[in-house]
């Protein structure tokens, strides 16, 4: 890479600028209130404001409340992960046997991605709402009454569905690159060996792909747990009874609508925490298996 | 252990475009076959429909006595080495081998033992626990090798398996195959477009153009006695001089030909010789040298003694019986 001496020492500090102050405007700033805040508490009306010590994060681990919101997020995170990783793997693995026209399925595959997260939460909440959406419509017809107002169990299935929706395009166009990456001859080599399609797929095939796939898993957890949450806005808004309320909507539920900035900050604290970790023990632990 | 016969075989991509078309190659049981032509002449399809892994659109194929055309590739009982190698990047050498065993059912301590055979016989025993990328290129080489010869198959196919390698271990790999091919007998179909590795290694060497058959038959007789203009000017190193007739009409019973072949190293110096060049570039090769020249507007190659003498012009004779004689429109051999 080319070298360039700035001798005017001012000069390189304005060309970085615009991006330091996004960062310190957007990120390291709210980042370190939030840090601030967690350790105090403020009155109902926002007059006084107390240090508290750790006695915010004590309270979360005694909220039955937060607790249910920690294993709901578990379970949206996983079933969000597997479902868009799972379906875009399918869909990749067709379209790179496909001969002709893959470049027409691929751009079609790609456009939900450039729909705006809320604008496809909308898109669901029409299609499953109970009083006229065409979905439970059919439903009915074989029996099953759809209600994600009322049940639990369907108003996470909707939430996950729209959620992992969009990130399938995501997750198809690397899938697609990365089968793409792997030499024909491999297979066919494996073909010769005795193996049939089936088995090529998972004793080639998909282990080559380890690295994408890691890579995805990594980029879909920490998308189900921080990115959906204008799905879940549009939506459920974290209903019924507490059923789809993941950690992020609740961190913005009890700050801004609760007005309890001191248990929002701890609970986003804790977020940040879950994801530093998550992050770390993922490329730690899983990366070491997917070297080849 | 298995004759390939190759019946009328032809290849047609849809859209019509036309690879292959009209081969016949019967392939003798143990026989070392060598496709050979330049890039494009549909010698790696031919392999490929063989082994199962292009469609063959028109004509058969039979392994041994049996029609593969509708076989699978695993069930033709063949095996492939690849230009690239294809060796699994995620097994160990070792589990690379065993695969194609492993697949078929093979009971665990046969797979072992044909290992070992294998690793024994092509030096990789050290490697066994490696992977592909800690090897070398040439080791990479052997472990292709060593899958195929583990399942001890019907054939061997090679898809230029030795032009990755450097030109000096293609050297020694090029022995390697042939001695190692002689040792287990098997029958082996071997693609290449290098003329000088298909020469050394063939039993017989079938020379494709545009997905045609140009000729069958041993290293010696394609030499010696080369069925086309094409031929004549594939095999051999330096290629054949092929002059235009109307250039020497002097030369004697060479009236009915169009082309006039002859091998550079048929060519000598001689004060009385026939033809008479002007010499433009000489090229040293250490034991001779590479005389290039032309004679009325024809170019002419002749290899000479280290030793010769060399001026502007030369005047070459050539040995009896050496003119190779080929039709002016077809390019066809004419004897």
């Amino acid at each position: 890479m080319k070298r360039t001496a700035f001798t005017n020492q001012l000069l390189p500090w304005l060309l970085l600028a615009p991006q330091l102050i996004i960062t310190f405007v957007f990120f390291l700033w709210p980042a370190a209130q939030a840090i601030r805040q967690s350790f105090l508490r403020e009155d109902a009306f926002g007059i006084s404001t107390q240090f508290v010590g750790l006695a915010n994060f004590k309270a979360l681990t005694g909220s039955a409340q937060y607790l249910n919101s920690l294993q709901v997020t578990a379970i949206f995170a996983i079933c969000v992960t597997v479902l868009s990783m799972g379906v875009a793997l399918l869909m990749a693995v067709a379209v790179d046997r496909m001969i002709r026209s893959t470049s027409i399925y691929t751009t079609l595959l790609v456009w939900p991605y450039a729909v705006a997260p809320a604008v496809a939460g909308i898109l669901w909440w029409f299609i499953f709402n109970p009083t006229i959406g065409i979905l439970p419509y059919l439903l009915e017809m074989v029996g099953y009454d759809w209600n994600h107002m009322t049940s639990k169990s369907d108003a996470m299935i909707l939430v996950v569905i729209a959620s992992a929706w969009k990130q399938i395009s995501y997750n198809f166009l690397f899938f697609v690159a990365g089968l793409q990456s792997i030499p024909a001859s491999l297979r066919e080599a494996a073909a010769i060996d005795g193996a049939g399609p089936v088995r090529r797929f998972f004793d080639i095939t998909f282990p080559l792909l380890s690295p994408t796939t890691f890579f995805l898993l990594v980029v879909n957890i920490v998308y189900a747990m921080f990115d959906t949450f204008s799905v879940i806005d549009a939506t459920t808004e974290g209903g019924p009874a507490q059923a789809t309320n993941i950690l992020v909507y609740k961190v913005y539920f009890d700050g801004f609508v609760g007005q309890n900035m001191g248990s929002s900050a701890a609970q986003s604290v804790v977020l940040m925490l879950i994801v530093i970790v998550l992050t770390v023990v993922q490329f730690r632990y899983v990366e070491k298996k997917v070297a080849y | 252990m298995a004759s390939i016969t190759l019946e009328n075989v032809g290849k047609v991509y849809t859209g019509g475009t036309r690879a292959v078309g009209g081969v016949n190659i019967d392939i003798a049981d143990g026989e070392f076959i060598v496709l050979v032509g330049p890039s494009g002449c549909g010698k790696s399809t031919l392999l490929r429909m063989v082994a199962g892994l292009e469609s063959i659109s028109e004509g058969e194929v039979k392994i041994g006595n049996r029609v593969v055309n509708n076989i699978e590739p695993a069930d033709r009982d063949i095996a492939m080495v690849f230009q690239n190698y294809a060796l699994y990047p995620h097994m160990s050498v070792r589990q690379n081998l065993a695969y194609g065993l492993k697949n078929r059912n093979t009971p665990k301590p046969e797979i072992e033992k044909r290992v070992a055979e294998a690793a024994e016989i092509l030096q990789i025993g050290p490697y066994l626990d490696r992977k592909p990328r800690a090897l070398s290129g040439g080791q990479r080489q052997r472990v292709a090798m060593g899958r195929a010869i583990v399942r001890e198959p019907a054939a061997f196919l090679f898809d230029e398996p030795l032009s990755n390698l450097d030109a000096k271990l293609r050297v020694t790999m090029r022995l390697e195959i042939k001695e190692l091919q002689k040792r287990l007998g098997t029958t082996s179909l071997y693609v290449t477009h290098d003329q000088l590795e298909a020469m050394t290694l063939a039993d017989r060497l079938v020379v494709l153009s545009a997905g045609q058959i140009e000729q069958i038959g041993t290293p010696l007789e394609v030499y010696r006695k080369p069925a086309s203009t094409f031929v004549a000017g594939f095999i051999g190193s330096p290629a054949m001089n092929l002059i235009d007739a109307k250039a020497v009409p002097h030369l004697p019973g060479t009236a009915h030909a169009g082309t006039i072949g002859i091998r550079p190293e048929d060519l000598s110096v001689a004060a009385d010789g026939p033809i008479e060049i002007s010499v433009t570039a000489v090229e040293e090769l250490g034991a001779q040298r590479l005389v290039h020249g032309h004679t009325q507007g024809e170019r002419v190659t002749v290899a000479l003694p280290s030793d010769s003498e060399l001026s502007d012009n030369l005047r070459l004779a050539y040995r009896p019986g050496a003119l190779h004689l080929f039709h002016r429109e077809t390019g066809k051999r004419i004897d």
